[in-house]
């Protein structure tokens, strides 16, 4: 090792593991707003939903948090290889984390004008669909945190019985509204509830993609389409 | 109304590429396209009964800066000194394997190393200018070599070789002064000047910036970026931020191997080998 060549330092090290701890709570924080709106949902609880709309400004104030970390390790560490792919996703990740959370709160806000009406029907699929989309986020950060390729793969797999879940609640209502037209706006809300949870499931494919990316330098974007690998084949 | 421009022929497939067009047009620093310069095949070389380079095989391509980095003793500047045979004048020095530069085996019988050290230039850690003036450092080389018929062939010359190495606006009024007068930034551009008077092919730069000033070490990159679309160029360095910014592949030695080859993008993103990685994060032994 030469002395003009950059050591990792203690220094450094520290601060990357900062990061993750902090994209950590934040993502904790998003998968509990997505719970709780359609928690506020299930049980009809204006107040809780009411809360969820309140609970975005942490999440918001940790989006920049960990921005400006991004942005100074970058600026002060110049990071390289895995070091740089662990920053540079971590911006990335944080944005995916922030959208995730302003869902929650468009959950929350369709739930507020769903509950000035009597129920549709009794809610199946959305809370199915809330539960794998948590379960993708957990897992989507717990693949990033552990670098773990296999539980990444498996999060990117999930999001498919999401889509079809979407679909199926669309369809649903769609007949409803058809035989009674009075039930629209109700059912034009949980249709905006299903988009929302499907488009949760989407950040969190995108986190599952970084974690991939983190560990293997392989950029399966897109479906990996061609001249997306950093590495040369 | 008359359309202004009837008659005109511009189609809107001419005057608007698709996106699809231009998103295949993102093109990539250090194409593996380009064609071999410098070919090496299983190189080894020996300070007597020590190893110094391990059958060492790269491919430098033309047009291109390729670095070379690895930590100190490495190889990395023996590798560099084989390409111009400055090694042959240490005692016990001996070399296997085979360097070619545009086919002619550079160790081949016959070669004149006069001649390879033309075709083949070369830029010290620590500038080394003569106690000479300005202009007489970088003539030098071209009255040994015969390279001009008349002054103002010579003139021509020393001007042009200036203006390449972007030191000619601050001394063309001073040529005849002592070179030993400039700063340590001009210095280093003088003795790439002088490199570059008798038209070399391939420019080696032995860690050219490491005893320079952000500023003038910002110059020198800057250089070795311009000079690339004439020159092949191979750099050793131990500053990789600035392997980074100025080469389009990298090439990483260790205990006299090459460890890994490859696209500058991505030796710094994503390397294959575990030691590129622990190298280039600073978390080598």
């Amino acid at each position: 090792m030469t002395d003009t060549a950059p050591r990792a330092s203690r220094h450094f090290e520290e601060e990357l593991e900062h990061l993750k701890e902090r994209l950590l709570v934040m993502a904790g924080g998003a998968e509990e707003q997505v719970r709780a709106a359609v928690q506020s949902l299930v049980d009809r609880d204006y107040a809780l939903a009411e809360r969820v709309l309140a609970g975005d400004a942490p999440i918001n104030q940790l989006h920049l948090e960990i921005d400006e970390r991004c942005f100074q390790l970058l600026a002060l560490q110049q990071p390289m290889a895995t070091d740089l792919r662990v920053v540079v996703s971590g911006v990335k990740i944080n944005s995916d984390l922030e959208r995730i959370g302003d869902f929650a709160v468009n959950i929350a806000e369709a739930t507020l004008g769903y509950l000035e009406h009597p129920a549709v029907k009794p809610l199946i699929d959305i809370p199915r669909m809330a539960e794998i989309a948590q379960g993708m986020l957990r897992d989507a950060l717990n693949a990033y945190v552990r670098q773990d390729m296999a539980l990444a793969q498996e999060v990117l797999d999930r999001d498919d019985s999401l889509d079809h879940l979407k679909d199926q609640v669309f369809r649903e209502l769609l007949s409803f509204m058809l035989s009674d037209p009075s039930v629209t706006e109700q059912s034009l809300g949980l249709i905006l509830i299903s988009r929302h949870l499907e488009r949760i499931g989407d950040h969190a494919t995108n986190i599952a993609e970084e974690a991939i990316f983190i560990v293997s330098g392989l950029d399966v974007r897109h479906h990996g389409q061609e001249g997306n690998a950093v590495r040369e084949s | 109304m008359t359309n202004p421009n009837e008659g005109t022929t511009v189609t809107s497939k001419t005057a608007i590429p698709s996106l699809a067009d231009v998103a295949q047009q993102g093109t990539e620093r250090g194409s593996a396209d380009a064609p071999t310069k410098v070919d090496v095949t299983e190189l080894s070389f020996f300070y007597g009964q020590k190893q110094a380079l391990e059958q060492v095989t790269i491919a430098i391509p033309v047009n291109q800066v390729t670095a070379l980095i690895g930590p100190s003793g490495c190889g990395k500047s023996t590798f560099l000194r084989t390409l111009n045979r400055m090694n042959d004048i240490i005692p016990g020095a001996r070399v296997e394997g085979k360097v070619s530069i545009d086919g002619d085996d550079i160790y081949g019988f016959g070669t004149d190393v006069v001649e390879l050290r033309r075709r083949v230039g070369m830029v010290f850690q620590k500038s080394n200018p003569f106690p000479k003036s300005i202009y007489d450092n970088v003539a030098y080389g071209l009255r040994i070599n015969g390279m001009a018929e008349s002054h103002s062939e010579l003139d021509d010359r020393v001007e042009s070789s200036l203006k390449a190495a972007a030191l000619w606006e601050e001394v063309s009024d001073r040529l005849r002064e002592s070179a030993l007068a400039l700063s340590g930034g001009q210095q280093q551009r003088l003795c790439i000047a002088r490199a570059l008077a008798v038209q070399p092919e391939v420019l080696l730069m032995d860690e050219p910036a490491s005893a320079l000033d952000p500023i003038a070490t910002q110059r020198i990159e800057e250089l070795v970026y311009q000079l690339k679309s004439e020159y092949t160029i191979v750099i050793v360095t131990h500053n990789m931020q600035q392997a980074a910014r100025v080469s389009d592949r990298t090439a990483v030695f260790w205990l006299g191997k090459l460890v890994e080859y490859g696209r500058t993008s991505q030796i710094f993103t994503a390397p294959t080998e575990k030691l590129t990685e622990d190298y280039v994060t600073g978390r080598f032994g």
